[in-house]
């Protein structure tokens, strides 16, 4: 690196600031770059996140305007409106179908994950490429595949009734498992990646060691392998759960308005009822969600770290 | 590895399952038929549709604006955040914040910007939702870009430092090349989310402007037309290409270390 | 997370932010003075008759499929303004983005009466210049006359037309007379059924079916269909109002809740019935933006899509009615097998006078928001 000669250079080190007072001229200069690194980001990241959200929350408390927009007074009304049994069970709804997404993607995910790290070095890569590749074209056209293949007269049904399965077709379209295999669809790389990172890591030795002690391949598997990957199942699920809670896209294409999440709750209140001050209520108790369960997952990941740990 | 083929059961289910709607999409979107859902003989009328399709194109064109400007403020801002999260302080407080839109859901994001620009009375256009993009991808460049910091040795940066350079020259002479493959692969990471961004861009877009994930929901609302379908088969076709180009890339770089 | 080192850091935070929001103030003031400044001026009728059109452009808002596809390349060739299309897939999406900030970018939005009426109530429409529409005269007498803008004070019709049950004549056992058999379909129908999703229309089946005016804002009855909304909820296959015609052409849906227009009655096997029950009138509109810097362009472009060549072109395209007698009584004469096709399109003014206008409640119209909420999330 010629850089390293240019810095080396003794007539670097006599700058317009290296006359006098050199040490003070450095802290001044420290606190110079720290402003000048952290500054732009950090400002930015005041005034187009920390003051919109602040905004947001600080509606909670405010009556909606009649054409969207607030009206400064302050009601309790969003927070009763949220414990209304039918908002409630949309939210509990949403958690749910998020919960089973997340869990049906680590079934899939894990043996898939670890099937990729015993791959061969090459193929590991390709197969890796493979999983994410999916994920590089549009969200939205994923979504839409599976219309063409779920609906009444698409390629599923078409398959079945021709090979003398069913009759009629089914209705496979517009219910709750629809949405739950579009949210899978779209999120089960986030899954596979994390698994695959924390299992690569493990070392082959220690399973070996467990095989020779005498333990079966399942006691294994259970005692040693799937508490070191602990960490990246936790990420895995977070990565999946996340996007779930607040999607509304898919269960707007793919559950036909029937059955909503709490994202669509959301998305309407902005779009349609324009009712800012309860949109922003239902987003609080999201994130609120989210908070409890990431604290979850510091704390399972603090319990499974310690193993972690000693591997190393 | 006693029962390798029970594992591998798993493992080509979630290939078949990835693939099969793309596979559709593919063969579909070369269907000379309306219909689709049965293939009536191979064409690529529905090319030549979307080649026509005005709204398509501004689509793609405003897209590729956004990405390009959210993409350079992301960069530089993102770059500048790790390296003064990295070197000039120690709050995890900071590191939380800095992490704070990547694991913010996205929803959450987009109505807090729309209630912010509705406040400021701000109109809405391409800015609103470069604007938008950069607060997430700043956060991803940021966190490549720290991730490369804390394997890089410090000791040339505190050499430089020691010999009396200003924090701006160990800045650019040292730090800089350094991280260059981790600030091009940040870069890289934010130009692609913010390709495919949806759910921002839908609420901070004005309505005259739309970038190409609203101009797919909104055919995808109006049913279902062939020409997505060639749509679709044309970004794989690009994003195949990309990912190709980046591993080469990637392996070069990696020579470089 | 570390206090103390928060602490440390709390002063520079608290100036950051103080900056923030300052800035954050300023723009909002200078925002909103301007607007008030911009408010008495743009209510002066001070539109320019010889204003030189080359120099404006025009943005519309629409549905997606709603206009014909070259009427941007048609307009720029006759005035040398050229015109950008921007879709919108329901009213609602139309109002969030016409509404979110002082100047959304369009010129001329299409959107239904009652939203029309909810736009300029807000004062963001302008009144319209009838010097500058003379093809206004063109439409029916009873178009002027329509209830949320009498006189067509800041709206111009484009369609009109009612919502009725649209459906498969080889799959319903008997045809539909009556909303019940939407909203209580026979057994064999069950999940073959859609009805739509934005917030009047989803309510009028069941309105009009308990025989309630569907602009009524009485908790009692709202009670009521409300009830027969979630019990109707239980037989549908989807809430749709974009592609009900494409799921009934495809044999996915028996019998859907249709505008007239998007009732694809092209297809043989598929016929338009208005319920005895009763239905509404609506129409939808285009409106000029009192924002728009372009409001020569906005009226030419009104005026030539009243047109009656242009306007029977339009419907010719689209299947819809239009309110402009030259253009009705030109398409009868020259595409008679089309209108013997398409029914619905031989309903004359008084035939759609028998059903209600819809027109906005004003504050009421919470009532129906809240309305289509629940029922939507009803599990």
């Amino acid at each position: 690196m010629t850089t390293e000669h240019d810095i080396a250079r003794p007539g670097a080190a006599t700058g317009p600031l290296s006359g006098r007072s050199p040490r003070r001229a450095r802290v001044l200069g420290r606190a110079a770059a720290r402003l000048a690194f952290l500054g732009p980001g950090v400002g930015y990241l005041i005034v187009l996140l920390i003051v919109p959200l602040a905004l947001l929350l600080s509606y909670t408390i405010f009556r909606r305007g009649r054409f969207g927009g607030v009206v400064y007074e302050t009601t309790g009304e969003n927070f009763s409106r949220l414990v209304d049994p039918l908002y409630l069970d949309v939210f509990l709804g949403s958690i749910q179908t998020a919960a089973i997404t997340t869990l049906a993607a680590l079934l899939l995910g894990y043996p898939t994950a670890y099937a990729i790290a015993r791959l061969p070095r090459r193929w590991k890569t390709i197969a890796l490429v493979a999983v994410v590749l999916p994920f590089w074209t549009n969200f939205l056209i994923r979504v839409y595949a599976w219309v063409i293949l779920l609906s009444g007269p698409g390629l599923v049904n078409e398959a079945l009734t021709g090979i003398g399965l069913i009759d009629e077709p089914l209705e496979l379209l517009y219910n709750q498992g629809t949405i739950v295999t579009g949210l899978l669809y779209s999120y089960l790389p986030l899954m596979v990646l994390p698994l695959y990172a924390a299992i690569e890591r493990l070392d082959p030795q220690l399973r070996e060691a467990s095989a020779n002690l005498g333990a079966r391949p399942a006691r294994t598997f259970w005692s040693v392998t799937l508490p070191l990957s602990m960490p990246g199942v936790l990420t895995g699920c977070m990565f999946v759960f996340v996007p779930c809670l607040g999607n509304f896209v898919i269960p707007e294409i793919l559950g036909g308005g029937r059955s909503i999440m709490v994202g669509n709750l959301i998305r309407d209140q902005f779009l349609k009822a324009r009712d800012w001050p309860f949109g922003a209520t239902l987003a609080l108790a999201v994130i609120a969600a989210l908070v409890v369960l990431l604290f979850l997952q510091a704390w399972a990941s603090r319990v499974y770290g310690g193993t972690g740990e000693r591997r190393a | 590895m006693r029962r390798p083929g029970l594992l591998y059961v798993p493992f080509w289910a979630t290939y078949v399952f990835l693939y099969t709607p793309i596979v559709v999409l593919v063969v579909m979107s070369f269907n000379a038929g309306d219909s689709p859902y049965t293939f009536e003989g191979a064409s690529l009328k529905w090319y030549g549709e979307l080649a026509g399709d005005a709204t398509v194109r501004q689509g793609l064109v405003n897209t590729l604006i956004v990405a390009a400007g959210s993409t350079v403020l992301s960069t530089v801002l993102g770059t500048l955040l790790a390296v003064g999260m990295a070197r000039y302080s120690r709050s995890r407080l900071l590191d939380a914040f800095g992490l704070l839109p990547a694991v913010l859901p996205d929803l959450v994001l987009a109505i807090a910007l729309l209630v912010f620009y509705a406040a400021v009375q701000m109109t809405l256009g391409l800015h609103s939702v470069i604007m938008a993009h950069v607060v997430f991808g700043m956060a991803f460049v940021a966190a490549v870009v720290r991730t490369r910091l804390s394997h890089a040795d410090t000791s040339l940066e505190e050499a430089s430092r020691d010999l009396g350079a200003t924090p701006l020259a160990t800045f650019t002479r040292i730090t800089l090349p350094t991280l260059a493959p981790g600030i091009v692969a940040g870069a890289l990471l934010a130009f692609t989310l913010s390709i495919d961004e949806f759910v921002i861009a839908f609420f901070t877009a004005a309505p005259t402007e739309p970038t190409l994930p609203i101009v797919i929901y909104s055919m995808v609302r109006f049913g279902v037309t062939p020409e997505i379908n060639a749509l679709a088969t044309i970004l794989l076709a690009v994003s195949f290409t990309v990912v190709i180009v980046a591993q080469r890339m990637t392996r070069l770089t990696e020579s470089f270390r | 997370m570390s206090r103390t080192r928060c602490t440390r850091r709390l002063p520079a935070a608290a100036v950051a932010a103080g900056l923030a929001l300052a800035l954050a103030a300023c723009g909002g003031g200078g925002a909103t003075t301007s607007a008030d400044d911009a408010a008495p001026s743009a209510a002066a009728d001070q539109l320019n008759p010889n204003a030189d059109l080359r120099k404006q452009s025009l943005t519309i808002t629409i549905w997606d499929g709603y206009s014909p596809k070259d009427l941007p390349q048609q307009v720029e060739k006759k005035f040398g303004f050229p015109v950008k299309v921007a879709i919108h897939d329901t009213n609602e999406m139309a109002m969030a983005k016409l509404t979110a900030g002082p100047d959304s970018g369009v010129d001329v939005a299409f959107v239904s009466g009652q939203y029309a009426q909810a736009l300029n109530e807000q004062g963001l429409l302008e009144p319209l210049h009838p010097e500058l529409i003379p093809n206004l005269a063109n439409l029916f007498p009873e178009a002027s006359q329509l209830s949320y803008d009498k006189g067509n004070k800041f709206s111009v019709p484009y369609t009109w037309g009612t919502t009725g049950i649209c459906y498969r004549t080889d799959m319903v056992k008997s045809e539909p007379k009556s909303w019940n058999d939407i909203l209580n379909p026979p057994a064999d129908l069950k999940g073959k059924v859609t009805m739509m999703t934005t917030e009047r229309w989803l309510a009028l089946p069941a309105l009009k079916s308990l025989g309630y005016s569907i602009n009524t804002s009485d908790d009692k009855q709202l009670a009521e269909a409300k009830d027969l909304l979630l019990k109707a909820k239980t037989s549908l296959l989807a809430y749709d109002d974009t592609t009900f015609g494409e799921k009934l052409d495809k044999g996915e849906a028996a019998m859907v809740e249709a505008w007239d227009g998007w009732c694809p009655t092209t297809n043989p096997k598929i016929k338009f019935a208005i319920p005895q029950e009763g239905s509404d009138l609506w129409a939808d509109t285009m409106v000029v933006m009192k924002s728009s810097k372009n409001k020569e362009a906005a009226h030419e472009f009104i005026n030539y899509i009243l047109d009656p060549a242009i306007h029977s072109w339009v419907s010719e395209n689209i299947l819809y009615k239009v309110p402009n007698k030259a253009a009705m009584d030109m398409l009868a004469k020259n595409k008679p097998d089309l209108l013997e096709a398409n029914a619905p399109l031989k309903m004359t003014p008084a035939d759609l006078l028998k059903g209600e206008s819809i027109i906005d409640l004003g504050e009421a119209s919470t009532k129906y928001t809240r309305l289509s909420t629940e029922v939507s999330a009803s599990q």
